[in-house]
């Protein structure tokens, strides 16, 4: 069984995407759940990627300006007849 | 169903019924850590069938089918591009370039790859080759340290020779005490544009399609030609220096 000491902070850090992502091994999946159990500094850490994820999908919606929609549908009629 | 919570349910009011290659059907990134691409029945639902349906229809010089897929993709292209050139209105101007070279492309236009991978991919090489005329460059100077812990240079750790070698020395403070309206303010939203946009390009991509766009990884692989593997390290990587600029940001917010 992996201590503490033999499983760095540095190390979770590195497994953070990887482990959203469903990329780790079952073992590896293991040792990290184990770590963030003991570590509240690194569950923090692992906290703070899933907000800034979340924060990232927040950016705004835009429109489409009337004109470029008009070039654009413009641009379709012409297909193929010039 | 309650497992897919990540369609994104405020942005889809504003379109009609649901087809498949309307751009709207996406599973968000947060729900990836629990739902396997697999399984996931949107993704699964997704499709060449739907794809031709759609090129069909424009090749038919359908206006509806047109103006819909063109409102549908506006706001991924214009943020996609955003992170590119210098200005709003030079992004405006290369996703209204994308669609006409759509337009004119229809009829090479085979199927390989999705239509929305093939539109988003016309995007990418427009807005790259517009940025680089701008000559932006886009140093990260200070937070490029060390690529393994994007965002969390070595000197946050302890060293080799320390008993707890490699466990923090200056750990992350929670964000738990930020306000809400500070956390998911306009301030926030502009700081991680600002900090997509400085990311090195490929980072830059993947970061903007999966996390600001909610592609699934399969997608963002296609569209960027990567592996699997290589989209999660430079996802890695860009998340990790997201998070650094919203770490600092926070913290004055904290402590004042």
């Amino acid at each position: 069984m992996t201590s503490y000491e033999d499983f760095p902070c540095e190390q979770a850090v590195t497994m953070v995407t990887d482990y959203f992502e469903g990329a780790l091994s079952v073992e590896e999946r293991a040792v990290l759940e184990r770590h963030l159990s003991w570590c509240d500094w690194c569950a923090t850490y692992v906290e703070q990627m899933r907000e800034t994820v979340r924060l990232s999908g927040t950016l705004r919606e835009e429109e489409v300006p009337a004109p470029v929609m008009d070039v654009l549908l413009e641009a379709l009629h012409q297909m193929r007849e010039s | 169903m309650a497992r897919l919570a990540g369609l994104r349910a405020g942005r889809r009011q504003k379109r009609p019924s649901c087809r498949g290659w309307r751009p709207q059907r996406r599973c968000k990134l947060t729900a990836w850590d629990q739902v396997s691409p697999l399984t996931c029945p949107v993704l699964g639902q997704d499709g060449a069938v739907d794809d031709r349906e759609l090129v069909d229809a424009l090749r038919a010089k359908d206006e509806a089918a047109f103006r819909e897929v063109v409102i549908g993709y506006h706001s991924a292209m214009i943020r996609v591009a955003s992170f590119y050139v210098s200005s709003k209105a030079v992004a405006e101007e290369v996703v209204q370039e994308t669609w006409l070279a759509v337009v004119k492309g229809l009829d090479r236009f085979e199927g390989r790859s999705s239509f929305k991978t093939w539109v988003f991919t016309i995007l990418s090489n427009q807005a790259r080759s517009r940025g680089a005329r701008e000559h932006r460059t886009v140093p990260f100077s200070s937070l490029e340290a060390d690529e393994r812990t994007p965002g969390v240079p070595g000197e946050r750790f302890q060293p080799p020779s320390d008993r707890w070698a490699g466990h923090w020395s200056d750990p992350p403070s929670p964000w738990t005490d930020v306000p809400a309206a500070r956390l998911e303010g306009n301030e926030t939203r502009s700081l991680i544009f600002d900090a997509i946009r400085s990311l090195p390009p490929q980072q830059r991509e993947v970061i903007a399609l999966r996390d600001v766009e909610g592609w699934s990884p399969e997608e963002v692989c296609a569209a960027l030609e990567i592996s699997d593997g290589n989209q999660r390290i430079l996802l890695h990587r860009a998340r990790g220096k997201v998070r650094s600029v919203l770490e600092q940001n926070f913290a004055r917010a904290v402590t004042p």
